[in-house]
């Protein structure tokens, strides 16, 4: 087994007094793609948040290619190849569509790998490339979760993190989205920590699978075996 | 006929300072969410500073670069040490903190420099020429064109311009694609503080000289002629600005000075009724 690109270990964290977070573990190796399932107020968000600065844990630490990320700030992580696409997608509706993909790559010190990975992003989601000049609110559900996660791609990240990104969209474009995750996964070693409620589609792509539930892990296990567990299924995910 | 051709100048040219001071007020509002009612007071200090050197060195020039440098350094002092520790849960306490900066920049004037005019001689000279222009008017248009200009640029032509935009429109997002926000909003304190100095140092040879409240009632124009414009528009701020400088020259002119305070006042009474974004304000982009 290749050495963790991420390590959560034991994080407990929240808002306020109350912590969202009891002592989560776990690990996503590069090239694998990390299904975070769970019910609605399950913590998922809040765990993303946690492992891109925007929370700070009360206990516990994220580490990123074995460095310790305590006292990295959030907008150094990017740097670091930590990308986070946040639920509701973060596209900022008053830019345009290649403003928004430049801000991707804007912290990049080597811009002509900046330029072609825009390029690039411009044949992946063909799309954009049709819509270029259009803001970021005139843009469909579907444009808008492309935009978001083709920025993220500028910026050549090793590891993504990912918000329920089928939120509002359509089964086709979901699929085609998971295919495309996989397919990054495969040609370029991305590691995806993903955050799902739509559990068939998360699970059709996911290596591995966690279970959270009220704010702990209640079970981790390779995708296909949760695909297959009936009794899991029906107590924490509802299908 | 002069006295139209006279008037609409003169509106023009005052307009045209109240433009870069509602610029400024749209700079830090985009960024900050706080409207800077110290933003005049700032102004005045800066204005003192480039007096002082002006006393000191005998080269007025010398003296309004360095109000200018007084300003930024201004913005720079202001942001660090008093806005970024002002929560922002509460739109008042900004508000609040920003007017006791007014008290306090005055009183520090008034006792540094003391309470009595001083006399603030324009750059050049003052009477009119081809067209009503007068070369002071010109040197205002110039100086208001190339720092709009300039600013224009920069927020739509440059990566630092990309990353005020983002960091003021959406700064968590900003934060994670490794945009410094924080940094963003000190720049955009500094070059909104240092085109409040520039429009200072314009209009108070206008007036009646320096003064510790010598910009008292130029910002609230300014600020009406940003409420005019909407908060959240560059360009409806230039409009505004020049739209405020007109109405304003044109009731002084035919109705008489004492009537332009109230003009303001109506003004902005209006807008806040009639349309309470500003007449430039870009419906608001819904966020998803």
């Amino acid at each position: 087994m290749t050495a963790p690109l991420l390590e959560i270990q034991t994080i407990t964290a929240g808002y306020g007094a109350a912590p969202v977070l009891h002592e989560i573990t776990l690990s996503v190796p590069p090239r694998t793609i990390v299904a975070v399932l769970g019910a609605n107020g399950a913590g998922k968000t809040t765990l993303l948040r946690t492992v891109s600065g925007l929370l700070r844990p009360t206990s516990g630490a994220v580490r990123l290619a074995e460095e310790d990320l305590a006292r990295v700030p959030v907008e150094h992580r990017v740097r670091r190849g930590m990308a986070h696409v946040p639920e509701g997608r973060g596209v900022v509706a008053e830019l345009t569509v290649d403003e928004n993909l430049r801000l991707g790559g804007l912290f990049r010190t080597d811009r002509r790998d900046a330029r072609r990975a825009l390029a690039e992003v411009y044949t992946l989601f063909e799309p954009l490339a049709r819509r270029r000049g259009h803001a970021g609110h005139q843009l469909s559900g579907g444009e808008r979760q492309m935009l978001a996660i083709g920025r993220a791609l500028v910026g050549r990240p090793r590891l993504l993190l990912l918000d329920e990104p089928s939120l509002g969209l359509a089964p086709r474009v979901t699929a085609q989205l998971m295919g495309l995750l996989a397919r990054l996964r495969d040609d370029t070693g991305l590691a995806v920590l993903l955050v799902e409620q739509n559990v068939r589609s998360a699970l059709s792509v996911a290596d591995r699978g966690v279970v959270m539930s009220l704010g702990r892990v209640v079970r981790e296990a390779d995708a296909a075996l949760l695909r297959d567990d009936d009794a899991l299924r029906h107590a924490y995910l509802g299908f | 006929m002069d006295r139209i051709v006279f008037l609409t100048v003169d509106g023009l040219s005052r307009g045209a300072v109240y433009a870069a001071m509602a610029l400024a007020l749209v700079l830090i509002w985009r960024g900050a969410r706080i409207v800077n009612f110290a933003q005049g007071a700032m102004a005045v200090a800066a204005a003192y500073a480039g007096h002082s050197v002006t006393a000191a060195t005998g080269s007025f020039w010398l003296g309004f670069l360095a109000a200018l440098a007084a300003g930024l350094a201004l913005g720079w002092l202001v942001e660090r040490l008093v806005m970024r520790h002002v929560g922002h849960d509460r739109p008042l306490n900004a508000v609040i903190v920003a007017l006791g900066l007014v008290l306090l920049i005055t009183a520090v004037l008034g006792i540094v420099y003391g309470n009595e005019f001083r006399p603030a001689p324009p750059a050049f000279d003052r009477t009119a020429g081809f067209a009503g222009l007068s070369p002071y008017d010109i040197f205002v248009f110039l100086s208001v064109a190339v720092t709009v200009g300039a600013l224009a640029v920069l927020f739509t032509r440059t990566k630092a311009g990309l990353r005020l935009r983002a960091s003021a429109f959406a700064p968590e997002v900003s934060r994670l694609l490794g945009v410094n926000v924080g940094g963003m909003l000190l720049l955009g304190w500094v070059l909104a503080a240092g085109v409040g100095a520039l429009a200072g140092m314009l209009i108070i040879p206008t007036e009646f000289g320096l003064h510790p409240n010598a910009m008292d009632r130029s910002f609230v124009v300014a600020f009406t002629a940003a409420v005019v414009g909407g908060l959240d528009s560059p360009l409806g701020a230039v409009i505004g600005g020049l739209a405020v400088g007109l109405v304003l020259s044109f009731v002084g002119g035919y109705l008489g000075d004492q009537v332009t305070p109230l003009a303001i006042i109506v003004l902005l009474l209006a807008v806040l009724l009639i349309r309470p974004d500003g007449l430039f304000a870009a419906r608001a982009a819904r966020r998803i």
